[in-house]
């Protein structure tokens, strides 16, 4: 059974088909990238899966169940495309990050064991000694960081990343690397958007590349026509705006 | 002149206190979410409860907190479906309300629109035994939410997207944090006035803000703020004969521009603090990292 499975999924944004028809499984124990230019409808993969958009046909399943019969989000991580992981209101990198306690807490009290497990998903990703800073005191990759953190203090068994190496800095990166390592050891499943490989290269064990909302390719990562990996460790460059594309992705 | 020898006196200064808790409680949330004026717009739409409760002979404060309430729910379901055109229905909604409440008030026999003044600008000698009767229950279900759902409501206004994901319901929460703020608008009128409600939600934040890191020293320092110059505003009111709504906001924002300039020199040490600190950090993330991994490597397997 896989962990997550759209089958011949459309939607729309506005009036405007972004996905036509994309079948894409994860399964589990599975490190899956969901690669494509800007426009592509890889992020909107990820926000049908997860009920953000709507899906106007097909089927989305997590663990086996329809999505909107879906319950168990404590085994769900998942961590937004976010420029920054402020609001309106300071608060700290603590406060944030137990926020994604509540898929195991609910309306119940939030205990010592949640606190935790807070401590120790910060500990995860290298911040236990900033709990008590203002989020945005922080790096953008410390504050990527930081929404990971809150995507893992659940204990998930599938973690969904849209861009998590977007304008992060490359000891963050490493940091980035090593978590998913450690999660991937342990059993989980893991389904991310990504522009570029980078670092996590060597984790990925299937890519989905993803051109005008269908699905070209679905197999190891894609390679450039001289054989070599397009996504070789120097490039860390933290910009998102040059797109897959220019480096030899077979998606345009 | 002790102004605690006055009935109405002890009545406005408790009314005042629970203004000053319950407007920053929910209007954290409004600052959060980025809609810091959302309770300027209920308060727009209460005025036509108020011109109801005129002309029915009820209590303006009941009447003006269930339209506000319908109000509020309207404009989180125009947030939900309006899209675009969503800013052109609020504005049908908040001047629809205004023009309704001016309308009902000249309809009502011998109704003047100065009695809607004290409704619009706030009035202590008009809070009647049976507004704080009303003004304390309202003033309970606003602490009891704030407090008791307070991570929840956070988790929401912080990132809706990522909430929904965790399994709240994340419309019920909205609604609610809509329905409270409504709530809270009509606790205020009486004190501060529908005009200047939206004012004590949000500047007290903003003045707490510029000394705080965290949301829950937000939440605490706002109120704080809140009753000191709801408290402050409503006495200067009895002594001075100044309008106490606007002299609570003035007072309000005059904490704002000293808090500001006190956060200035704050805000320097701690950069240097935290330039400081920043430089021995990079080398040794990956050890720290792998101890800790155990534990919840044990949680993600079982």
């Amino acid at each position: 059974m896989p962990v997550v499975a759209l089958r011949g999924v459309h939607a729309e944004l506005g009036a405007r088909p972004v996905l036509r028809g994309v079948d894409l499984a994860v399964r589990r124990g599975e490190v899956v990238a969901l690669l494509g230019a800007n426009g592509s409808g890889k992020s909107t993969a990820i926000r049908t899966l997860i009920g953000q958009v709507p899906a106007t046909a097909g089927t989305v399943e997590l663990f086996g169940t329809p999505r909107h019969r879906f319950r168990a989000w404590a085994r769900v991580g998942y961590v937004p495309q976010r420029a920054g992981a402020a609001g309106g209101v300071p608060a700290t990198v603590a406060e944030t990050v137990a926020s994604g306690r509540l898929a195991r807490t609910r309306f119940g009290p939030f205990r010592a064991a949640d606190r935790a497990a807070v401590h120790r998903a910060l500990g995860l990703v290298g911040l236990a000694d900033r709990a008590k800073d203002t989020v945005t005191a922080l790096s953008g990759g410390q504050q990527q960081r930081v929404l990971i953190a809150r995507a893992l203090v659940s204990e998930p068994e599938l973690l969904v990343m849209d861009e998590p190496l977007a304008g992060v800095d490359l000891a963050s990166q490493e940091v980035l690397a090593t978590t998913l390592r450690q999660l991937v050891a342990s059993g989980a499943s893991v389904l991310l958007v990504l522009h570029e490989l980078g670092p996590l290269e060597p984790l990925i064990d299937r890519a989905v590349v993803l051109r005008d909302g269908r699905v070209v390719h679905d197999g190891p990562p894609p390679r450039t026509a001289d054989g070599s990996l397009p996504y070789g460790h120097e490039h860390h460059h933290p910009h998102a705006g040059d797109g897959a594309d220019s480096r030899g992705l077979p998606i345009r | 002149m002790n102004l605690l020898d006055y009935d109405f006196m002890r009545r406005a200064l408790l009314a005042a206190v629970l203004v000053g808790i319950t407007a920053p409680a929910i209007g954290i949330h409004l600052v959060q979410r980025r809609q810091p004026l959302m309770g300027d717009g209920i308060g727009h739409v209460a005025m036509t409860g108020v011109g109801l409760g005129f002309l029915l002979h009820s209590s303006p404060v009941w009447m003006a907190t269930a339209v506000s309430v319908l109000g509020a729910v309207l404009m989180e379901l125009i947030r939900w479906y309006g899209k675009a055109r969503g800013d052109i229905a609020l504005a049908m909604l908040f001047y629809g309300g205004m023009a309704g409440g001016v309308m009902l008030v000249n309809l009502t026999p011998n109704g003047s629109n100065a009695n809607l003044g004290s409704y619009l600008f706030g009035s202590l000698t008009t809070v009647s035994p049976a507004d704080i009767t009303a003004i304390s229950i309202l003033a309970g279900f606003v602490i009891l939410v704030t407090l008791g759902l307070r991570r929840q409501l956070f988790a929401v206004a912080h990132d809706e997207e990522f909430a929904r994901v965790t399994g709240l319901p994340v419309r019920a929460l909205n609604l609610l944090t809509a329905v409270t703020a409504a709530v809270t608008v009509t606790v205020s009128m009486r004190v501060v006035g529908l005009i200047l409600v939206s004012a004590l939600m949000v500047v007290p934040v903003a003045a707490a803000q510029q000394l705080t890191r965290s949301f829950r020293a937000t939440f605490v320092l706002a109120t704080v703020i809140g009753v000191a110059v709801a408290l402050g505003g409503t006495t200067a009111s009895f002594y001075q004969d100044v309008p106490p709504g606007a002299t609570i906001v003035l007072l309000a924002i005059g904490v704002f521009v000293l808090l500001t300039a006190l956060a200035a020199p704050l805000a320097r040490r701690r950069a240097r603090a935290a330039a400081a600190a920043v430089s021995p950090e990079a080398a040794p993330l990956a050890e720290r990292a792998i101890p800790a991994a155990r534990s919840t490597a044990d949680g993600v397997g079982a």
